[in-house]
């Protein structure tokens, strides 16, 4: 068990300083739209923050995880991107089944509406 | 906060927290005839441990262990402890079921039956199948990889104590306060603060949180052994069948279990902390944790079974005397399984309103994925096919496997389609469907695969006529203990009645309660089997290779030396022992030393430290729990100062061991 | 080994030659701690991906108490994220120091780490204290268990991370940098980044989304 094979893929001064810029940059961006409350859609903004999260996560991963085609074997790349799927089926299949969920069985503004129907019906 | 979820009037002592001598049942002849029974015999095996002096070799040779033979077979040994007491539970639930008809009340009152269901499913599901395959994964799979044990020792030994640990506290349940009356999978808001109120709940709670962090790191441990520590030259699609279910479901219980994890953890919250995840009021969402438990729950199901495929693969190649058929086909199914798992589990709760467009997707998953374990059927088959088959035990096994199987599998299509499901839900057609699939496939893959490997651990077969009465009488009385309950399914009776009005249905009843005294004759036999069979070793002593194997871990002696094999082995392909079989293999005469690693303490001690602190949390013995847990964080620093983990076997014992293995 | 077992080893079908290596656990194996270490980043990935998904789903009951916008303060996130990561930053300069051999610089780079990880926790510690005193306390609304819960998991692996850290420290004073302590070095890098990362989700998704 040499030394050189158990910690030899901590990039170097370069990989390390451009991840730190790149994330920063990343970080100022969502935080200066929040704070100087900018003038775009809703939606947008929440896409546009949303999506430069997901992008820093990923430079995250290769830039200070070093996560990447060879190390290990290509296993830690498998293993990211089997979780990734996974995250996506929790979150997005959670959100959609309790949205539906909540859309069938939570009461309605308008079932005051329906009772008062339904109770002169009776 | 915990005084507003506390039961209004009760007191909290500082040093006992809530448990008070009210809390022992000793007004209960049952629980107090049991607990003699249990020390009694608890007593007797003291004693006559302390009468041979087994004490230091137990704590030496297997409490301390880091060896992966010796904790898969503690593994087994949890198991079958666990699944006497689990069986007992169903044979309290079967006996008050054939009684109570007709406006009689059986013997059981509803808070007792209430707590034996929930006992009964968690212990089954969490003790019982998940300790049996993971002592069979943990046994057989490095042995197939031509490893010397799994990627990280003290580690399973760790996994190993915290799954007793979580075992023991549902155990001290019994005796000390009571077990949750909710159901094996505990829904809110039944379970939450306002309705749980006693530590039954939090037994539950924190006995299946511990055992989890066990089961977790296990999981961990044998992906990372599978992708690390093969021998040199075997590539992925060398590895035996049996390796790649193993691979599949700790991938599986990888992702699923953190689930589990989280989800209990808010209902921990929930009721500790009073927040508001589940609660009716607040903004809080019961159904919210019913997802998420059958996110994690639906792949559980799969982890069970998928390693069950994998032995039946080995088992079926074996004795039909040729290579598995379909290898890759079998090997891209379990792959498919892995994933489709994970998109299906709506369909635990068609019946909870998401509507039909939500219902249609998971009932379609549902469908797609009995296709892949539909091809594994047709592989078995066409193994068999034109074989030269031998009966043995574990192939008698394995075809009551497949026959069983397949109709179980087939009654869960049925449930797949929502509108089916919307009649049977929640119905004892549900509870004879899983049964069908978990007895059939799990439990029935389990005795396969201990006659199959019993040779291997122990240098002796099992009895041949004790094996194939236990296999009878499991068989048969699966058949009768659950086919009335299709049947009363189809009536539209519920699950966890303590009793029913219709006294037409009793007759259904008494054949399942028949059913189930033969499975106790099939548990019976078993033990007797091995009591026999160890009474008898000389006679039934076999070589290293009694079934003609084909993969490697038939290479080792029987049983195997603590390194497995005195040198590395080349692999070239698949079957490797096979084919070096037919090259006429032998070792090399000369030895090198053997890097070992060292048995250790911390797992077990750990563990117990544990237990203290879950069964501090239940009873609110508040100091127990911080200092336990200090202890626990404490214990595993100390750890990590110990550099001084491994040694050498000498080249001399390895050679003397050899030697000896050679001539017996 | 002499020539002659080499070639007798040889010789033999499925034998190694390979005794030479024999003597090393799991011959010709790299260590499996790295990608056993990942794949429990992996799960634990996963649980942090349940809370996210109850925060989704639970984020917007709030029970007729207080939201996002009466509650979460820019600012005072925007100063916690550049805290860890400056951390991350300065984890990863220690990781270069200790590969260069140089434990001086190593250890100071930890301890540097190390503060500004307990600078997070404690503005934390802060944030959760002020909204428990203003009547925000997790039990006050569903919105407010998922935010506690999810931000709490992720301060409590922080402070496992700290406790951790601060155990290396005195190993590596102890025992300087031999492999034992590399290897357990690379392993605490590779969490402590990793808790980075799961922060992106955190300051994106809890806050900053809800104060649109």
């Amino acid at each position: 068990m040499s030394a050189h094979t158990q910690h030899g893929s901590h990039g170097s001064m370069g990989t390390l300083m451009t991840g730190f810029a790149l994330a920063a940059l990343l970080t100022i961006v969502p935080f200066a739209l929040v704070m100087g409350e900018v003038q775009i859609s809703r939606i947008a903004m929440i896409g546009l923050i949303m999506g430069l999260a997901a992008v820093q996560i990923l430079v995250h991963l290769v830039f200070f995880l070093h996560v990447n085609r060879s190390a290990e074997g290509g296993w830690t790349l498998a293993a990211s991107i089997f979780s990734v799927i996974i995250l996506v089926i929790v979150l997005a299949g959670s959100l959609w089944v309790m949205h539906n969920m909540n859309e069938n069985m939570m009461p309605m503004p308008d079932m005051d509406h329906m009772m008062t129907l339904q109770s002169q019906q009776g | 906060m915990s005084t507003e979820v506390a039961n209004a009037g009760e007191v909290i002592s500082p040093i006992f927290g809530r448990l008070t001598l009210d809390w022992i049942p000793y007004h209960e002849p049952i629980l107090i005839g049991t607990f003699a029974g249990v020390a009694l015999g608890g007593l007797a095996v003291l004693a006559l441990m302390t009468y041979f002096r087994l004490w230091m070799p137990l704590w030496r040779d297997w409490v301390t262990s880091v060896d992966h033979k010796k904790i898969g077979i503690m593994y087994m040994v949890l198991g079958f402890i666990m699944m006497v007491r689990g069986f007992a539970d169903a044979l309290m639930m079967r006996a008050q079921q054939a009684m109570a008809a007709g406006g009689a009340t059986g013997y059981l009152p509803p808070h007792h039956f209430d707590q034996v269901f929930t006992a009964h499913g968690v212990i089954m599901i969490f003790f019982v199948a998940m300790a049996f395959v993971t002592g069979i994964m943990n046994y057989v799979m490095p042995a197939q990889i031509g490893a010397r044990d799994v990627a990280f020792p003290f580690l399973n030994n760790f996994s190993f104590w915290m799954t007793v640990a979580g075992a023991l506290l549902v155990n001290i349940s019994l005796f000390v306060g009571e077990f949750g009356r909710v159901g094996w999978l505990a829904f809110p808001p039944l379970s939450g603060a306002a309705y749980s109120t006693g530590p039954g709940m939090d037994y539950y709670l924190w006995s299946l949180q511990i055992a989890g962090v066990g089961t977790t790191l296990s999981g961990i441990n044998l992906i990372a052994t599978i992708l690390k520590m093969r021998a040199p030259g075997m590539k992925l699609m060398d590895m035996s069948v049996f390796t790649w279910t193993t691979l599949c479901t700790n991938v599986l219980i990888v992702a699923a279990f953190p689930v589990l994890t989280a989800s209990l953890a808010l209902l921990t919250l929930d009721r500790y902390l009073g927040t508001h995840f589940f609660t009716n009021d607040f903004g809080g969402n019961a159904m919210m944790y019913i997802n998420l438990i059958w996110i994690w729950g639906h792949p559980e199901v799969y982890i069970l079974i998928i390693p069950c495929f994998g032995i039946f693969s080995e088992i079926v190649a074996t004795f039909s005397g040729k290579p598995l058929f379909g290898y890759k086909a079998m090997v891209y199914a379990t792959a498919c399984i892995m994933v489709l798992s994970f998109v299906v589990w709506l369909h635990h709760f068609f019946t909870m309103g998401s509507g039909a467009n939500v219902n249609t997707f998971f009932g379609i998953t549902t469908m797609i994925i009995s296709v892949p374990t539909g091809v594994k059927i047709f592989n078995w088959l066409f193994t068999m096919y034109k074989g030269q088959v031998r009966l043995e035990v574990p192939m008698l096994w394995t075809i009551g496997f497949l026959v069983t199987f397949t109709i179980g599998g087939m009654t869960g299509v049925l449930l797949a389609v929502p509108p089916v499901d919307f009649q049977l839900h929640n119905t004892l057609f549900l509870i004879a469907h899983f049964h069908n699939v978990i007895i059939g496939g799990v439990v029935f893959a389990v005795y396969a695969a201990v006659s199959y490997w019993w040779p291997k651990a122990f240098g002796f077969k099992l009895d041949d006529r004790l094996g194939k009465a236990t296999f009878w009488f499991w068989f048969i009385g699966f058949w009768f203990a659950f086919m009335p309950l299709y049947a009363l399914g189809l009536m539209g009776v519920t699950r966890r009645m303590n009793s029913y009005a219709d006294a037409a249905w009793q007759p259904y009843f008494i054949v399942a309660a028949f059913g189930a005294l033969l499975i106790l004759c099939g548990i019976l036999c078993t033990f007797a089997n091995f009591g026999y069979s160890i009474l008898n070793r000389k006679k039934l002593a076999c070589g290293p290779d009694p079934w003609n194997g084909r993969t490697l871990e038939w290479a080792m002696q029987s049983p195997p030396a603590p390194y497995n094999f005195p040198q590395e082995i080349h692999v070239r392909g698949r079957d490797e022992f096979w084919r070096m079989k037919q090259e006429g293999f032998t070792w090399a005469e000369s030895y090198a030393p053997i890097h070992m690693p060292k048995n250790t303490a911390t797992g077990v001690l750990l563990a117990a430290f544990a237990l203290a602190f879950g069964f501090a949390m239940v009873w609110y013995i508040w100091w127990l729990a911080g200092l336990a847990f200090l202890a626990m964080i404490a214990i595993g620093i100390g750890h990590t100062f110990n550099y001084n983990r491994d040694y050498f076997i000498p080249a001399t014992t390895v050679a003397a061991t050899e030697a000896k293995g050679a001539t017996a | 080994m002499t020539p002659f077992d080499a070639t007798r080893a040889g010789a033999i079908p499925g034998l190694a030659a390979a005794q030479a290596h024999d003597h090393d656990h799991g011959a010709g194996h790299s260590s499996p701690t790295a990608i056993g270490f990942w794949i429990y980043l992996m799960s634990d990935c996963i649980i942090f991906g349940c809370l996210f998904a109850t925060y989704a789903v639970l984020g917007g009951n709030y029970a007729g108490g207080p939201g996002p916008k009466d509650l979460f303060e820019p600012g005072f996130v925007a100063v916690e994220t550049a805290l860890l990561l400056i951390s991350s930053v300065t984890f990863g300069l220690a990781m270069l120091k200790a590969e260069a051999g140089a434990r001086g610089a190593t250890m100071a780079w930890l301890v540097v780490t190390a503060l500004f990880g307990a600078g997070f926790i404690g503005m934390e510690v802060y944030e959760f204290r002020h909204l428990v005193h203003i009547g925000a306390g997790p039990d006050r609304s569903a919105f407010l268990s998922a935010f506690f819960a999810l931000v709490g998991t992720h301060g409590l692996h922080v402070t496992a991370g700290l406790i951790w850290l601060v155990t290396l420290l005195v190993q590596v004073g102890q025992r300087g940098l031999v492999p034992a302590n590399m290897q357990r070095l690379s392993t605490l890098s590779m969490f402590w980044h990793f808790l980075d990362l799961v922060w992106i989700g955190v300051f994106s998704f809890v806050y900053l989304v809800r104060l649109i």
